[in-house]
Parts: structure tokens; sequence; C-alpha cells
């Protein structure tokens, strides 16, 4: 029935487990609103024919909708609407909300291309290797105007924004291909702005990934044996930008807030409120860092709007990222822990 | 064939300067008939170009540049020099005051400004159209339109000057209907179509300068860099989003509620009926003018604004679709038991009710938030909004051309043939905008100059839709032009209809009424008295 319905609708293959819940929700607002057209253009051919002009002087009487018919009219789209709408929404919210497990891949958008940034390396152009079965979250950001990373068999797309990163998510059950378009409009090559998503086994992606950091150009170099990864860039740029000197990593509070154990954190704000320093967060601190001032702290930091490129600012939430507190027992893991924000 | 009435506004001064220096709401609206039809037909030669590239993947006839401008002056044209001021400038400037016995709107002069502001906005325009055309899409996002190197800057300037002629027209309609309604004529008794009319005005007086400051903000930010919308200078790109569908979706209620006012009339004069639900009509106009305000967050559930906020927006987006379902059951309703003539304006409402159900319940679809992250930016939302503007407006635009007709010139076409123009324009429509439903439903996304091979059949079908509508227009544009000159004359009133406005002569005399009219009961109250029609 999924299948039959699917291909009715021209809709492609259902490349991720969202597109499966969406697609349902889709085949029953679809056949409602066909059910009601055919019911509305039934009673409009009956009246048609029922009630065509015989005589120019046909006589018609006078007919005023009783108020009961009014409150049908409006109460019955309503419940269905609202119905849909809580369905959809719950949805929406799922699919908003990364699981606390997820793969993280940074996605820079350019004109006319999708750049891709294992925290860990390797970084790739227009190609995106995933596992199958874990969910993937990308951290999608843009070097010029806006573009919007759109997935057809994943029912999926977010807007990549300059000097923003927005986040999508997505698990792929099973292994595939599946084709990348730009989804909102940058101008001359617009329509070739393509990429792929390679889906490998998890075996196969492991496999896959220990030969990309082996084989990077920068891993053959003497002197080097592995390639910089994203963390240990941004602790680089963080010493060449002047971070630390008001910043520390060692959790001690300075002129700003300590690195250490931010990212995932509670702040209190200046002026009431709190955020949760996710990416979002840290990344608007450092473009426009007096829009919210942790609580104690003078509104004193420079904006880095134009002097950290998207790679930077990347880099740099990284390795903020990867400054966690140690507890006794606890391990580091090989990857930068993401805090949930969601479920 | 013996001319109209001899003393009507059409035969009031012959010359060009009596009809470029006229004060006449009848003259000024025909103008704006004219001044639209042609900003209609260039809209529409842009899209058979684009339809005709979009034949094949790779090029066809236009490289990506050419493509680019070509749909962003198609979108430009069709909104802002035809589908915005169509009705309300056209029809509602020859209607309203007709409609409710008054000789003449609240401002005539400020009137005939509004045209000449049109003219020059449209003049901008065209100018930038020439300089090689904007390539920014209609909609200008930043920091794309801040950056590109096209011609933005005479395109931008072209629709603010526009936007003024826009509020103008607002602002004269509803001191029109609040202080020049005929004695006795109170609120619920105003037809339908003037209810439309004032809902619209409301719309354009309140968002429309909010576009005009966007735009200016926009053309600032490319002349002296002001960085408003630019990351690189503490800008923010997406503000420009809000802004400017702060002011675009009203104005998707700008070009469709007048067009709501045209059904409502068409279907109780050609049902004789009398509405079925009048207040609900009314009251869910005022409705759509009020909600439309609060829904604009709608276009941007894929942009990173929050949760609540794209959920807030989804809610508010079904609230008005509610408006827009009790005028459908409503119109449905009047049907019952009337004495239904299937002329053409019939066969337009008939369409018109049809696509604006399905093409409104797509938009239900779209406000659920979860499936609007597939169909955001596809062809599905091309789809969605060409079945609203094309297949809802665009059959009203037409509906109201065939009933007024005989108003305006006096004179008949030739019916049969109208009846099958409106079956090809009918057909034409579904042949080439449900296929882009599909394309969305495939992922094809919006503005692609080139595609992916596997869209290919579908694009085919849409053409061949595209050019079975050019060929219907062709043929209404034909019999139209030969009915204006060799036309039978209609007589006052020829479809028998009891709107107000067939209360005057037709075409009217340049005074409108030579007694002014008593109104007894609302419009459309074919039970309660003879109206006198033709054989």
């Amino acid at each position: 029935m999924n299948e039959l319905l699917r291909r009715l609708f021209f809709l492609p293959e259902q490349g991720s487990t969202f597109a499966v819940k969406v697609d349902h929700l889709h085949y029953f607002l679809l056949l409602t609103t066909l059910a009601v057209a055919v019911g509305i253009g039934t009673v409009g051919i009956v009246f048609l024919v029922r009630y065509h002009r015989r005589t120019a002087s046909d006589a018609t009487p006078r007919v005023v909708a009783p108020t009961w018919m009014e409150g049908l009219f409006i109460g019955v789209p309503l419940s269905l609407f609202l119905l849909w709408f809580v369905l959809g929404f719950q949805q929406f919210v799922w699919v908003m909300s990364p699981p606390q497990d997820a793969l993280d891949v940074y996605v820079t958008g350019k004109q006319w291309m999708w750049k891709f940034t294992y925290p860990g390396g390797p970084s790739a152009i227009d190609t995106l290797v995933v596992p199958a079965g874990r969910p993937v979250r990308l951290l999608i950001t843009s070097r010029d105007v806006i573009h919007s990373f759109y997935v057809p068999d994943f029912r999926m797309k977010r807007d990549a924004v300059p000097s923003r990163y927005t986040d999508l998510w997505f698990e792929a059950p099973k292994p595939g291909r599946h084709l990348v378009l730009c989804a909102e409009y940058c101008g001359l090559d617009h329509s070739q702005m393509r990429a792929e998503v390679v889906v490998l086994s998890p075996a196969d992606f492991e496999s896959w990934r220990d030969a990309q950091r082996r084989n990077l150009p920068v891993a053959a170099l003497p002197g080097a044996n592995t390639p910089e990864t994203m963390a240990v860039r941004g602790e680089r740029i963080a010493t060449a930008q002047g971070c630390l000197q008001c910043h520390t990593v060692t959790g001690a509070p300075h002129i700003g807030p300590t690195w250490l154990g931010l990212y995932g954190r509670k702040e209190p704000l200046e002026g009431g409120g709190a955020v949760l320093a996710d990416e979002a967060y840290l990344t608007e601190s450092m473009m426009d860092p007096l829009a919210k001032v942790v609580a104690g702290y003078a509104p004193v930091m420079p904006g880095y709007h134009g002097r950290l490129s998207a790679e930077d600012s990347g880099a740099l939430v990284e390795f903020i990222k990867s400054l966690r507190p140690l507890r006794p027992g606890v391990t580091a893991a090989e990857e930068p822990v993401y805090v949930p924000t969601g479920r | 064939m013996s001319p109209p009435a001899a003393e009507s506004y059409l035969s009031d001064g012959r010359t060009l300067w009596s009809w470029l220096t006229t004060h006449d709401h009848k003259r000024i609206g025909v103008m704006f008939l004219v001044l639209t039809l042609f900003f209609f037909l260039v809209g529409g030669l842009f899209a058979l170009a684009l339809r005709i590239e979009l034949l094949t993947p790779g090029r066809t006839i236009m490289g990506h540049l050419a493509y680019n401008r070509m749909f962003t002056l198609h979108g430009v044209t069709m909104v802002w020099l035809f589908m915005i001021p169509a009705i309300p400038s056209a029809f509602g400037n020859f209607l309203v005051p007709l409609m409710i016995g008054a000789r003449d709107v609240a401002f005539p002069r400020l009137n005939l400004a509004s045209v000449y502001l049109y003219v020059l906005g449209a003049s901008v325009t065209l100018w930038g159209m020439f300089e090689g055309g904007a390539d920014t899409g209609w909609t200008f996002y930043t920091p794309y339109s801040t950056t590109t190197g096209t011609a933005v800057l005479p395109v931008l300037v072209g629709v603010f000057i526009i936007g003024f002629s826009t509020i103008v027209t607002g602002l004269n309609f509803i001191a029109t209907v609040h202080t020049l309604r005929a004695p006795g004529l109170t609120w619920m008794k105003l037809p339908l179509f003037v209810w439309a009319i004032y809902g619209t005005s409301i719309i354009q007086v309140l968002a429309t300068p909010v576009l005009g400051m966007v735009l200016l903000l926009v053309a600032l930010e490319r002349v002296v860099g002001a960085g408003i919308f630019d990351p690189a200078r503490g800008g923010d790109p997406l503000l420009f989003q809000h802004l400017f569908w702060f002011y675009s979706h009203p104005a998707v209620y700008i070009m469709v509620l007048p067009s709501m006012g045209v059904i409502s009339e068409a279907v109780c004069a050609f049902s004789r009926k009398n509405a079925f639900s009048y207040r609900m009509i009314v009251y869910s106009t005022l409705g759509i003018a009020f909600v439309g305000f609060f829904t604009w967050g709608h276009h941007m559930f894929a942009s990173g604004q929050s949760i609540f906020g794209s959920g807030a927006f989804g809610a508010m987006s079904m609230l008005v679709a509610i408006f827009t379902a009790i005028k459908i059951f409503s119109w449905l309703g009047t049907l019952y038991r009337g004495s239904i003539a299937i002329e053409s304006p019939l066969i337009y409402t008939l369409g018109f009710m049809f696509f604006l159900f399905f093409g409104g319940m797509i938009g239900v679809a779209y406000s659920t938030t979860s499936l609007n992250l597939h169909w955001h930016d596809t062809y599905s939302v091309v789809a969605h909004f060409h079945f609203i503007m094309v297949g809802a407006t665009v059959m009203a635009f037409l509906g109201a051309l065939h009933y007024w007709f005989p108003k305006m010139f006096g004179r008949c076409f030739p019916a049969k043939l109208a009846n099958s123009a409106a079956v090809l324009i009918i057909f034409g429509f579904i042949t080439t905008f449900v296929p882009q439903f599909l394309l969305g439903n495939m992922g094809m996304p919006r503005r692609y100059a080139d595609y992916p091979p596997h869209f290919q059949s579908l694009h085919v079908a849409s053409t061949a839709g595209a050019s079975l509508l050019a060929f219907g227009f062709l043929i209404i544009a034909a019999y139209l032009a030969w009915s204006l000159k060799y036309g039978a004359v209609a007589g006052d009133n020829p479809w028998g209809s009891d709107g107000f406005e067939w209360r005057s002569a037709s075409p009217p005399p340049t005074h409108n009424f030579h007694v002014t009219p008593e109104y007894p009961t609302g419009p459309h109250e074919y039970a309660r008295e003879e109206v006198p029609h033709a054989a």
C-alpha cells in the first residue's frame, strides 16, 4: 500500500526514517483532500444538472444557511485541520530535535558547491558519506548567499545562511545513494549545485573513514602523522585571533566566560533569561557578541563578522565542544559528544 | 450595428486628451484594464519562454543568466503589474461607485494620479528590463539581491513607485465605501464585491508601506552599502525575509480577495439566488484581511526559525484556510435550488471554486510544518501559488471580464465561443499545473534553468498545457476585441442580474444615475421582486 501510494503521488524513494513517517501523513492528507474534492465536485454537478435554467423566468426561493449549518461548515474543517496540524507538528518537533548519538558533519554551501567536513577529518566536496542506521546531524552554514540543503529522498531541507548555523538530522536505514539539490535560489548555476549522499554500511563507513584519514595529503607530509582535526585547527585560530586572552580553557572565569564545559551549558543572561550554549549560540556570540551577554560579564567583546571564515568559526565551535570537564571514571570519547537539545 | 447609448461615459469626449485628463472612475477603471491586460500579455510571454526552455534538460533556447532574468521578470510583472492592480484597480474602480449608488469615488483626482503612478512605476520597471533585468526572483532575497551585478535597482524603484499607486487606490476605496454609500444602503446590504474590495483596501493600506520600506532598504544597501542585511557588517539576511513576507503574504490576499468578491457576485447572478450565507462571506473576508497579517513565518520553516515560531505560524495559516473553506461552502450552497445559467462567467466560477479548494488544501498541507520540509521551494509551491493566482484569480478575472463586459462596453460577445474558450482555459490550466505538483513531489526545486533528466516527462506535459492556455487566451482576446465593435448591443441588463451595478444603464452615463436608486433590500434578492432580463 505504501509503495503503491508513493508511486501514485510520484514521491521519490524513502531514504530516511523521517521520509516514511511524513509520507504517511502525506497520503492521509491528500486522500482526504481528493475525497472532499470529489464530494464537492459531485455536489456541484448534481446542482448544475438538477437546477440548470429551464426558462428565462424561473422562480427561485430565498434560501439562507441556518446557523447550525454555518457552525458545521466552520467546525468540520477546523477540527480536521487541527488534527492534521497536531500530527504534523509532532513530526516537525521530532525531526527538528537531533538525537543524542548523532554523528556530526559540518556542511558549508558556497556558489555553487557543497563542502562536507568531519570534525576528525576528512573533508570532501559534493559527496557526503554517512553510515547507515545511525543518526547524522549536519551543521549547515554558507560562505556567501543563502542556499538550502535539500535531499528529496529524505523529505528534508534546511537553509544554509551566512554567519549562522542551522542543523538537520536524518537516519538512513540502509545503504544507498541520494541526490542533494540546492533549493534556495543562489544565482547563475543554482540548478547545477548538486551533491550526493552516499550511505554505507557501518563497517564500510569505518573502513572508508580510516582510509580517508590515512590518505589525506597532509598526512603524507614528513612529520605529520595525523591530519589537523577541526578542534586542533580551532585551538590554533583561538590563539591567533586572541580569543584566549579573555577566555580560559581551565574553568577559571576571566574577562569572558571560560570555555571549559561551556558547550551544552545553560548560561544565565545579562538582563534576565538564559540561553543554551549550542552551535547556534556560540556562532552568534562570535559574530554579534553583544546580542546575548552572559550575566556577570561586561559587554566588551568585539564582533568577528568578516574576520572569521565559515570554516574558522566552525573549527572554533568544535574546539569549544572538545573542552569538556573530565570527571573520574569518564574516558574521553574519540569524537566530541553532542549534548542533546531536544529529545 | 448602432453605437451604444448615446450619452454613455464612452461617448463623453472622444479625444485621447479627454481620457488622459478624466476624473471619471469608469474611464480610470477602463484605463487600468487596458494597462493590466498589456502587462498580463508581457508576463505571459515570459512564462511561455520559461516553459519552452524547460522542455529539455540542459539548454533549450536560453542560458542560465537569461533564464534567471526571465523568471524574475515574469514574477515581477505578474505580481505587481498585473495581479495586484488587475481586479481592484480595473473592476473595483469601475464598479464600486456603481454598486453603492455613488457618482464617483471619494477622491477622483487622486484616482487619476494612481494611474500615472502606476504608469511611472511600470516604465521604470520596463527600463530595468531593457537594462538587462534583475536576476533575483521577485522575492529579492538578500544577500543575493544586494550583491548580484544585474539591474536590480530600477526594478526595486519601479515596484516602490507602483506601491504608492496601490496605497492611493486602497485609501480611495475605504473613503468611498465609508462616505459615499447611497441613502438607505447600510453596511450589511453592501454587495459582496464591495466588501471584498474594502477588505483588500485595508490590506493594501497597511501592508504596502512595509514593502516600500524593505525595497528602499535593499536599494540603500546596494547604493551606499548600508549593511542592514549583510552578515559581514553585523546585518541579518533573515530580517529581510521577515519584512518581505510581512508584506508579501498579505499581498497574496490582495490578489485573491477581490477575486472572491467577483465569484460571490457571479454565483448569485448566474444561479439567480441570494448568497447562501451573506454574513459568513463578509466576516470571513474581514477575517482573512486580519489573520493574513500573522502567517508570514510559514515561508520560513526551513530557514532556521524557532520550532515554536514555525508551529505558531503554521496554526495561524490554518485559520486563514478556514475562512476560505467557509466561502467555498457558501458559494456551493448558493447554487442549491437556483436557476443556473451555463454562461462563460459561471464556467469560470466553477473552475475557480475547484482550483481554490485544491490549491488551498495544499496550502493547509504546508501548514502542518512537517510536510513543508519536503515541498518548500519546490515545484509543488510553484503549482500551489499558480493554483491560487492563476486557477483562482485569473479565472475570476476572466469571469469578471465576461460578466461585466456588457456593463462596461454595452456589447455582447459570442456566447458559445466564450463557453468553449472557458473550457479550453480550464483544461489547459489543469494540464499545465497538475504536473508541477507531481514534479514537486518528486523533489524538483523551483528556479532551475536546468534539471536532472528524470524530471523531463512532467515538464513536457506542463509545457504542452501552457501552449493550450496561450491558445485559449488568444481566442478570448480575438472575440472580445471583435465584440467591442461588432458585438450585439447588450441592453441595460443582459444577464438579468440583480447586482446593484446593473441599476444604471449599460454602458453607464458619466454621472452613473439620473435618479439615485433606492435600496430596500440587499443585492441579488431574486425571490422578492421581478428582475428585467433580455430575451
